[in-house]
Order: C-alpha cells, then sequence, then structure tokens
C-alpha cells in the first residue's frame, strides 16, 4: 500500500502541480498547495481508500487548500491596511477533463531568462517531484544552495514575467532545443554514476513524447538515453571502465535497446535529420554485433561537421581506425586540439600501439594518466600500460 | 507587466562616434535610424528622454558626509547606459522580443531587461 501510494504520487507530481500553476499563475503558491493537497492524501487514502480519480481529487484539495490561502491572506490585509485585494475567482475542477499543463510547465522551467543550473533544478522539483535535498545531492551541492537557487528562479519567473505557455511557432526550434538540452544534461548526469537520474531524465522523455508526439528530436532524444542507459551495467566491471568491445552483452538490456530502436524509427519516419537523431542513430548502430565502423565514421563526420566539436572528431577517429585505416585516424587525432583532454592521449596510445610505435603509445599513456580524475579510467590505463610494457 | 529596457551602449557605433559610425555602410546607418524609430512607435512603448554621452557625466557620493565627485559614469564608459524605454507588454517573452530589435544589441551592445514594481 505504502509503495503503492507513493508511487501514485511520483506519477501524478507533475501534472497536479503543472494544473495547479496553470490555475493559480503562481509557482509558490502551487508548490505550497500541492504539497498540502498531497500530505492530506497521505493522511487519508490509507484509511478511506484511494479515491476513483487520484488526480481530480489532488487537483480540487490542491485548489481549494490554494483558496483558503488567498481567502486568509486578504482576510489578515484587509484587518489591517484596508487594501484592495481582487475578488479570487472560484472555479469548480470537472473532474474528468482536467488539461495536461506539463507542457507548458516544462517550457517555463527551460526558459532562456533562467540559469542553466536554475532550469535544471527546477525541472527535476517540478516535472520530477524531487525533493531538494536530492536534486543537491545528485549535484553534490549544499541543500541551502539548491534551496536557495529554486526560490530564486520560482521569483524571477513571477516578478520577470516568464510566460506559463508553450511557446509560439517562430520560438518553438529554440526553447525545444533547450527543453531537450536539460532533460540530456539530467541524463548524462546519471550516466556517469547516479543511476537514479538517467531514469529520471528517461521518465521526462518518455512525458515530452507523449506531449509532444509530432516533433522527430523529442523521439530521437529519448531513443538516445534508452540504448545508451541499456548498455550502463556492462560499462563498469570490478570499478574499471569496460570498453564497448569488451562489455559483457548479456548485461545489456536488449528489451531497452529495442524500445530505444522504434523510438529513433519514429523519429526518422517523422523526418527528423536533427542532432539527436545522429546521435540515436550512432547509439543504435553501436549495439550492433559486428559494428558496421564504416558506417559510424560517416555519421560521426556528419555529426562533427554540424557541432564543429573535436570530441566527436576524436569518436570519428575511433571508428575510423576499427574501420581498418589506423593510419588515417592518427592523422586525424594528430590535428585535434585537445591536448588537455586525457580521452585524446588515451586513443594516441591505443592507435600508436596498433602500429607498434610502443615508445610513442607509452608516452601518450602516461600523458593520458596525468590527465585522467576518474578512479575507474585511470585504473583502465594504468592496465593498458603495464600490458603494453610487459 | 511593465519592464525598463536599459540600452548599453558597448562597441556599438552611434552618430557621437564618427570613425566607428562611419564603418557602417549608409544602408546600415539608415536601418539604424528606421529601427529605432519603429521601436517608439511599437504599441506598449513608452520612449526614454535622450542621454547626452557617457563621459558627459558626473557620479556623486557621499563619504562621511561629504560629497565627492568623480568625472564619467559610475560603471565603465562602454558598460555605461546609453539610452532607455518603458515597455507595456503581455510577458517576458515580448519584452525580449523587442529588446533583440534594438539596434544596439546587435552591433556590440546589449540591452538589460528589467520588471518594474507595479
Amino acid at each position: 500500500m505504502r509503495a503503492s501510494l507513493e508511487q501514485v504520487f511520483r506519477d501524478e507530481w507533475g501534472r497536479v502541480l503543472a494544473s495547479l500553476i496553470g490555475f493559480l499563475g503562481d509557482f509558490e503558491l502551487a508548490e505550497e498547495a500541492a504539497q498540502e493537497a498531497f500530505a492530506i492524501a497521505a493522511a487519508r487514502w490509507p484509511r478511506e481508500g484511494t479515491p476513483a480519480n487520484p488526480r481530480a481529487w489532488l487537483v480540487t484539495t490542491g485548489r481549494n487548500r490554494a483558496i483558503d490561502r488567498i481567502r486568509r491572506d486578504r482576510m489578515r490585509a484587509e484587518k489591517t491596511r484596508q487594501l484592495d485585494v481582487p475578488e479570487t475567482v472560484e472555479n469548480h475542477v470537472n473532474e474528468t477533463t482536467i488539461p495536461d499543463e506539463r507542457l507548458e510547465l516544462i517550457f517555463t522551467c527551460c526558459h532562456p531568462a533562467l540559469e542553466l543550473d536554475a532550469q535544471v533544478a527546477l525541472t527535476l522539483r517540478t516535472l520530477g517531484g524531487l525533493e531538494t535535498e536530492e536534486i543537491a545531492r545528485a549535484f553534490l551541492v549544499p541543500e541551502a544552495t539548491m534551496a536557495k537557487r529554486l526560490v530564486r528562479a520560482r521569483r524571477k519567473i513571477k516578478v520577470a514575467g516568464v510566460p506559463f505557455r508553450v511557446p509560439p511557432a517562430h520560438l518553438l526550434p529554440d526553447r525545444l532545443a533547450a527543453v531537450l538540452a536539460v532533460v540530456y544534461l539530467i541524463f548524462n548526469e546519471g550516466y556517469g554514476g547516479r543511476g537514479d537520474l538517467a531514469a529520471e531524465a528517461i521518465r521526462l522523455g518518455r512525458a515530452l513524447v507523449e506531449l509532444m508526439p509530432d516533433e522527430p528530436e523529442v523521439h530521437a532524444l529519448l531513443a538516445l538515453m534508452l540504448v545508451n542507459d541499456a548498455r550502463r551495467d556492462a560499462r563498469f566491471a570490478d570499478g574499471t571502465v569496460v570498453l564497448l568491445r569488451d562489455q559483457d552483452r548479456s548485461l545489456w538490456d536488449l528489451g531497452q535497446i529495442a524500445e530505444g530502436r522504434s523510438a529513433l524509427d519514429r523519429a526518422l519516419a517523422l523526418g527528423g535529420r536533427g542532432l539527436y537523431v545522429l546521435q540515436a542513430a550512432i547509439a543504435s548502430l553501436h549495439a550492433d554485433e559486428p559494428q558496421d565502423w564504416p558506417q559510424l565514421a560517416a555519421l560521426y563526420g556528419e555529426l562533427a561537421r554540424r557541432t564543429g566539436s573535436p570530441v566527436v572528431e576524436l569518436n570519428q577517429a575511433v571508428a575510423i581506425a576499427e574501420a581498418g585505416d589506423v593510419e588515417a585516424a592518427l592523422a586525424l587525432v594528430d590535428r585535434l586540439d585537445l591536448d588537455n583532454y586525457h580521452y585524446l592521449h588515451a586513443t594516441r596510445a591505443e592507435l600508436l600501439r596498433r602500429l607498434d610505435r610502443v615508445e610513442e603509445a607509452s608516452a601518450a599513456y602516461e600523458r593520458a594518466l596525468q590527465l585522467v580524475h576518474a578512479e575507474a579510467e585511470r585504473r583502465f590505463l594504468e592496465r593498458r600500460l603495464a600490458e603494453l610494457r610487459g | 507587466m511593465k519592464y525598463m529596457l536599459l540600452i548599453h551602449q558597448g562597441d556599438a557605433p552611434t552618430p557621437r562616434t564618427p570613425d566607428e559610425w562611419a564603418r557602417l555602410s549608409k544602408d546600415e546607418q539608415k536601418a539604424v535610424f528606421a529601427d529605432y524609430q519603429a521601436i517608439n512607435q511599437t504599441a506598449g512603448v513608452s520612449p526614454g528622454l535622450q542621454l547626452e554621452s557617457p563621459e558627459t557625466a558626473t557620479t556623486v557620493r557621499v563619504e562621511d558626509g561629504k560629497t565627492l565627485t568623480t568625472d564619467g559614469p559610475f560603471v565603465a564608459v562602454k558598460e555605461a547606459l546609453a539610452g532607455y524605454l518603458f515597455f507595456e507588454a503581455d510577458d517576458l517573452d515580448a519584452a525580449i522580443e523587442l529588446a533583440a530589435r534594438i539596434p544596439a544589441a546587435r552591433l556590440g551592445g546589449a540591452i538589460e531587461v528589467r520588471p518594474i514594481v507595479e
């Protein structure tokens, strides 16, 4: 019972809060009202049973609570100052058709007038229903810092007039890109180790697909996250990074890879040719056995051309090497301006080793070791260097 | 919502800096005037009064009851306020769109959008 109640809360928080913000036009008031409604539900539902329509119950209770609060504040204001406070309009919630306003909510949370850190935190708090303390822990900042960040963001939305709406067509491409960037950033925070955040990003990705079924990049982002996340359990063994080709494929979640691929198919069918489509196609090809390296090299090349990212070019070099042309791969790597990036040196080392240039390969591993921070990757490099010298 | 748009000239050329101004083509110069005129005529805009250049500013402080003055603006000349206007709009998106139309924003300056307490 307890667990299922928590699940309902988790699933409904975003929609209930979005609906209350749409009704009240005030993030802070809406969040307090939602919290009260959920607290009342937690006390009452186990005793009296879960209502037939939990969402409508939560929204109605939240609205009533907020209206009570506004009335109380108004009475207090009248007693002390005789201020002219506008009439509160009391709406009755139509139990069957509560509009889904989560899309308005996520576009507001990811508005470019807010700092990126604040966009991420606000999205996790409002749509994801994470507690401030959980978000603080995930981003390794003190809880008070995170609380301040959220308060400041909510206040700016209200005071500066950030609109609660899905942007009009001429603003949509930029704003959608901002939303997807926030979700992908949350995913990558999780992919680096904090698994619950990756799962949260996927949940957000699924919600976006449901809300914007005609946007190819939305499907593509979900595809990218699903396919990468499906390989998570195989990425580390005994605290050491495992290269894709050495991964134990029995640890891959094949069902999730298949789901990711059908999301990618959907994106392609919708005519998607964007950056997430490219990245999802690359992730999908990496999950094949054997991998189609020439095709991967071509896709990385296209992605590098569009993003201008030397890190992507480094990946392109790896694909070129795997496709058989180690010399060409090394020539590409030596052109890149990434001297402080340990993967550059680790990749050079690997290419030099394959060309039997042992001395240069050792030196490149040593340079990579000077730059690496993550313990799992350090161990991997040390092992490679030992093998080379052994 | 009411907003004040503060125009920071930055490196954006104006007729007051003839050398830089001359680097704009005749068409670009005409566009600058036309854009400012169009902005001032936009519904909801109350144009600000024209300010003399930041170099003519005097900055005043009081320390221990004594009035201290320095020549020039409070911030660096480049960061100084060059002009302002008021805009009554539905929301921040509308204010951002208007700000983006102000020529200084695309020529090396920047616009600060500040909500006004109502």
